[in-house]
């Protein structure tokens, strides 16, 4: 029901929404909650476990049970806090957790086996059979427990992250929120002020208290002009502080499109905000806590601060005749406000007996033991002290049990707040967060003049820390009320259940439960009632519960301590913490400069760390990936092939202790490599295991270039900044990586140098420019380096250019080997070309694998030290009990290998205990007409000329194969000579 | 003679506007990575300094007729525009011209958009005209330059133009749209 003339919203201004299939209208301010109480909507949910009836009970985000579903489709967000929603245009919301409605919901009939539904009934009841857990107890319940659903679609909204940094971050726009910003923006601090409402102001819209003597929220609203016209504060409305962290960085959400009728498509729905302040100042304000009594769960009861709240900022009455349950003088104002509004004030039940409260219905004397109404609120049931029970209407009880600070953020870094008992709540210490201190009603403050006062305090101290200086003025004149308040967590011996955590359900009955089978540590608590698990997380119970546990075991409160208050301190869609990242945003693409040639050409492209690179360049005719690698592969062993392999790591190593510096990261010599020569290395890392191999190629005097694996680039690159600088930092070496700077290509084939030479300004020949060698051709006017080195064991070139000439240079040479014969060639032939040769790749030197595992040891040079050559020395990695690179042939050609197949003695079972190695890479080999395969064997090179037995479990192969030598085509090596 | 035709990193890419930022391909310039031999950092500041520059501290940048040198890591920057042959002695130099993919974005939302990807403190008090930065453009290794109070530099590997790009394009359009309801 609006009041008129009650509120500071702008009635011109009407929006019409939509809540269970039915049009409504508030006005431009409201948030759902309100429009709907206006409306005289007080049924929003239905609760989680067992369906009861529920409706709004705070006006904040902490709100346990308003929890709507808004949206359509892949579009829809679960639950919403009908009390941070703000209506507009085309709002579509919808009741949860019911079916078929929220008025009907027949999974209400939980209800009528709540008595079997307690504490930790699904422990003791479902654990048997225990197979029936997984597959059948635990869907049964969640179909009927539960919140609102995902949409199970993917959604293609705009989220967002970013950073944002400051002096002063203050969290909440309150009295002392405003004050503290008004303090450092002032004084020339860089200043965020996020608040979490839309409409910043905090308490000070929702009282009628008096600032400098103006209405609270005019006061506000001067205080934010002149904080707008400050060029140095930033303000940020719909920003919830969520977390915080190390180094003063703070998580935030911030909703940026979720209030806007037909968003642009740009707009993001939500950001992720990460906000790095030098000082923090927590006003985030205090939560009101309920009393648990009897059926204190009906839609129509709300906490004190909430109907005054509703009544004072939106101009509504959440009820017609209100009731007030309190055991503090704060909570009085909400009876006077009501009264003063002009609603009917039915009666205030104070538990204090001496509560003194001019001018209001007081009932001294008068205890609630129930309360009636099933749909909402009609009547509270009261007893005197004799035990006579009457009967009161209403249809709104506002209860106050007293306020939690909001000290959540404060107890992020694992400090532990301390019980404050003139307040009965907890309090942060300070210093539990660095640089964060909390002030006003955070900080356990409750009079408006007290938060002004903290608010400046706070920011004073802050200034003053960072060195700057403030011209603090007077704090304004507020009110300075005490709240007076007495501890009163539950009316003594419920009739029916009493509810604590509204969210999930749980009862007083509950945790008195939970102690009694000894899961007395809060925590335990916790887990055992699920208490403060739901999205509220427990800021509306957390106390109430653990004041009831504290009295089921006979400690104190502060002996009792609180649970952990982790991050995030409101629900945080996954969309928004993974902004950017959705689909191909998952990472970055790395692209190399053929990558259009190739797909206009149809060719597939696999991925290979963040690059993507050909798979096979498919002929017209060519029906599968086999055929088309098959003719490659055939193509560079008979004509001529050109690859794209800018991806292979390059870095550029240069200095006088250049050749020294290789020698130490490679098990092989290079100081004595001379300038236009290439060499093939070996690289371990410091616990002896095979990092990664390559050729470096001596481009002159102290100057190298060193090549690695694709998938290795970075880590080799890292390993040598790393041993340039923890092993020899007076070594006169450098080294930068030019991956990027080179578009490089392989030249592969007998006919290559005929390719290479119908390019060259200068042709080449095979005396001049012999196997490994390395040096400078001029293609076309451009510059390219040149080495001569195979990866497929034909006559092989890799020539290199500035990578701006990468694809025209790629689109002349495969013109060019076309009509020789040959083309382009992809991974899937460079593949088979270089298991045919029994190179290696990281298939292979896969991490765990020793320079002697792979038939390498003779290259760990005896005369000098290397990275690793200690470490490869140890017992155990080396001898007939390691498994050894080995080729395997099978003794029926057409017979299948696959990778990861396990070996296994011929005649042995094949399981985990027989096993004698793996497979690593296999191929159908064109050349040879079978398929191969590389992989390790224990003591294979003592068994090379025997047979074992190849088990694929995954693909249900059984074959027997011939122990090889893994190099299974030209062994002498001649045709890469050539 | 046939000549090879060459590409830009950022081909058919670039140039982009949205809202109040704009970014385009820089245009192509040399660029040499300079890193001091041991013992030669005095005689490089000499060669330097024969262009009118000298080798730049952690974080900044210098620039003169004859072109610029950025700060890019420790022992390292890159010589930009200038001619480096009078280097050789003194400093390990490679050529990274064909390298980066070098981008300016400009115009008054420039910080804004960067804030969405990058995790550095661009105010310009903590981060002035002509200071350097190495960081990550999002999951993008970059070198970024403030080359004016609303315009950046922005280098990033040239395989990862095309993300780059997509990145920043939607990071435009989102301030951009936000600006709408400011």
């Amino acid at each position: 029901m609006r009041i008129a003339g009650k509120g500071i919203l702008d009635r011109s201004r009407t929006v019409g929404f939509r809540f269970d299939g039915r049009d409504y209208t508030g006005f431009e301010g409201d948030t759902l909650a309100s429009a709907l109480l206006a409306s005289d909507v007080r049924l929003m949910g239905r609760s989680f476990k067992y369906h009861r009836p529920r409706g709004v009970m705070t006006t904040g985000s902490e709100e346990p049970n308003a929890l709507v579903t808004v949206g359509q489709g892949a579009r829809q967000v679960p639950n919403v806090r009908a009390t941070v929603q703000e209506i507009h245009a085309g709002l579509e919301a919808r009741g949860q957790n019911a079916w078929p409605s929220l008025g009907f919901d027949v999974l209400e009939l939980n209800e009528v086996f709540s008595p079997l539904l307690g504490a930790g009934f699904y422990y003791k009841t479902f654990m048997w059979p225990k197979a029936f857990w997984e597959s059948l107890y635990e869907p049964l319940i969640r179909r009927a427990a539960g919140l609102g659903a995902l949409s199970k679609q993917h959604n293609d909204e705009a989220y967002e992250k970013a950073w944002a940094f400051c002096d002063l971050l203050v969290i909440g726009s309150g009295p002392a929120g405003l004050m503290a910003a008004l303090t450092a923006g002032r004084a020339g601090a860089d200043v965020i002020l996020a608040e979490e409402d839309h409409r910043m102001g905090g308490r000070l819209l929702m009282e009628t208290h008096e600032v400098a003597g103006k209405p609270g929220a005019d006061w506000a609203e001067e205080a934010l002009q002149e904080l707008a016209s400050l060029p140095n504060v930033r303000l940020m409305t719909r920003t919830t502080v969520t977390g915080a962290y190390d180094g003063g960085t703070f998580g935030a959400l911030e909703r940026v499109g979720l209030h806007i009728a037909n968003p642009p498509a740009d707009l993001p729905r939500e950001c992720f905000w990460r906000i790095v302040a030098r000082r923090a100042v927590l006003a985030s304000g205090a939560h009101e806590r309920q009393i648990a009594f009897s059926n204190n769960d009906r839609p129509g009861i709300m906490t004190a601060g909430a109907a005054r709240g509703y009544l004072n900022r939106w101009g509504v009455a959440p009820g017609h005749s209100i009731t007030l349950l309190c055991n503090n003088d704060d909570a009085h104002r909400t009876a006077r406000d009501f009264i003063a509004a002009g609603v009917n004030v039915e009666a205030v039940l104070d538990v204090r007996a001496d509560a003194k409260a001019e001018g209001l219905p007081l009932r001294p004397g008068l205890r609630i033991v129930d309360t009636a109404g099933r749909k909402g609120l009609s009547a509270i049931i009261v007893a005197d002290r004799e035990g006579k029970i009457s009967r009161i209407p209403t249809d709104c009880l506002a209860v106050s049990g007293g306020w939690n600070p909001a000290l959540h953020l404060t107890c992020h870094m694992n400090g532990r707040p301390v019980w404050r008992e003139d307040i009965a709540a907890f309090v942060a210490r300070p210093g539990m967060v660095p640089g964060l201190a909390a002030a006003g009603a955070a900080n356990g403050t409750f009079s408006t003049q007290g938060c002004l006062r903290e608010g400046q305090e706070a920011a004073i101290l802050a200034l003053s820390e960072l060195g700057m200086s403030e011209k603090a003025g007077a704090v304004p004149q507020a009110e300075d009320g005490a709240v007076n308040l007495r501890a009163y967590w539950e009316v003594p011996k419920p009739k029916h259940r009493a509810w604590l955590d509204f969210a999930n359900d749980v009862t007083t009955k509950d945790v008195r439960l939970a102690a009694e089978e000894n899961f007395a540590s809060v925590e335990h608590m916790k887990r055992y009632t699920t208490q403060g698990m739901a999205p509220d997380q427990g800021k509306n119970s957390n106390i109430g519960a653990l004041a009831i546990l504290a009295d089921a075991t006979g400690r104190g409160i502060p002996e009792t301590g609180t649970t952990t208050f982790r991050p995030p301190y409101v629900p945080v869609t996954i969309a928004a913490m993974g902004a950017g990242g959705q689909g191909a945003g998952f990472a970055p693409q790395r692209l190399t400069t053929t990558d259009k040639a190739a797909r206009d050409r149809g060719a597939p492209m696999i991925e290979a760390g963040l690059w993507y690179r050909a798979a096979y360049f498919p002929r017209p005719g060519e029906a599968t990936w086999r055929e088309a690698s098959d003719r490659e592969v055939t193509m560079v062993r008979e004509r001529v092939g050109v690859c794209d392999v800018s991806t292979l790591g390059k870095i550029d190593i240069q200095g006088r202790d250049a050749g020294r510096f290789l020698d130490l990261v490679y098990t092989n010599t290079f100081s004595t490599l001379k300038p236009g020569r290439v060499r093939y290395g070996l690289m371990l890392r410091e616990d002896g295991m095979v990092m990664d191999d390559g050729t470096t190629a001596c481009l002159a005097e102290n100057h190298y270039l060193m090549t690695t694996t694709t998938a290795a680039a970075g880590q080799v690159m890292r390993h040598l900044d790393f041993v340039k600088q923890a092993h020899c930092p007076d070594w006169d070496v450098r080294a930068i990586s030019v991956t990027e700077n080179w578009a490089q290509f392989a030249v592969a084939g007998p006919l290559a140098r005929e390719l290479l030479n119908s390019l060259a300004q200068t042709p080449i020949d095979a005396g001049t420019f012999p196997f490994l060698s390395c040096g400078t051709l001029r293609l076309m006017g451009v510059e390219a380096r040149l080495f001569r080195i195979s990866f497929s064991g034909e006559i092989g070139y890799e020539v290199a250019v500035p990578a701006r000439y990468g694809a025209a240079l790629w689109r002349d040479l495969v013109s060019r080997a076309e009509s020789l014969g040959g083309g382009a060639y992809g991974m899937e032939a460079l593949n088979i070309l270089r298991i045919e040769k029994g190179f290696l790749t990281h298939a292979e030197i896969h991490g765990r694998i020793t320079a002697f595992d792979v038939g390498l040891q003779g290259m760990v040079s005896a005369k000098k030290d290397c990275i690793g050559k200690g470490a490869s020395q140890r017992p155990g990695l080396t001898g007939p009990e390691r498994e050894q690179l080995v080729g395997l042939k099978p003794v029926q050609p057409g017979a299948l290998i696959g990778a990861g197949a396990h070996l296994f003695d011929q005649g042995a079972e094949p399981i985990s205990a027989n096993d004698k190695g793996y497979v690593t890479s296999a191929c159908w080999s064109p050349t040879l007409q079978s398929h191969l395969a590389l992989g390790f064997l224990k003591d294979g090179r003592a068994r090379i000329g025997s047979s074992v037995r190849l088990v694929d479990h995954l693909r249900k192969t059984d074959t027997v194969c011939e122990v090889v030598s893994p190099v299974f085509f030209d062994p002498e090596g001649g045709r890469a000579r050539g | 003679m046939a000549s090879l035709i060459e590409t830009n990193a950022c081909d058919g890419l670039l140039p982009i506007s949205v809202g109040r930022a704009e970014m385009a391909e820089c245009t192509a310039e040399r660029i040499t990575s300079v890193a001091p031999f041991k013992g030669r950092t005095r005689a490089l500041g000499t060669g330097l300094k024969a262009l009118g520059l000298g080798w730049p501290a952690p974080g900044t940048s210098q620039t003169s007729k004859a072109g610029s040198i950025l700060w890019t890591g420790a022992d390292q920057a890159f010589l930009i525009g200038a001619d480096p042959a009078g280097l050789g002695a003194s400093a390990a130099l490679t050529d990274q011209s064909d390298g980066w993919a070098r981008m300016r974005l400009a115009g008054p939302d420039a910080e804004k958009v960067l804030a969405r990807l990058v995790a550095l403190d661009l105010r310009t008090a903590a981060c002035p005209v002509g200071e350097v930065r190495r960081s990550g453009l999002n999951h993008m290794p970059m070198v970024l330059w403030r080359s004016g109070e609303d315009a950046f530099e922005i280098f990033v590997f040239r395989s990862m133009a095309a993300t780059a790009v997509h990145e920043m394009a939607a990071a435009m359009r989102a301030v951009a749209a936000r600006d709408r309801f400011d």
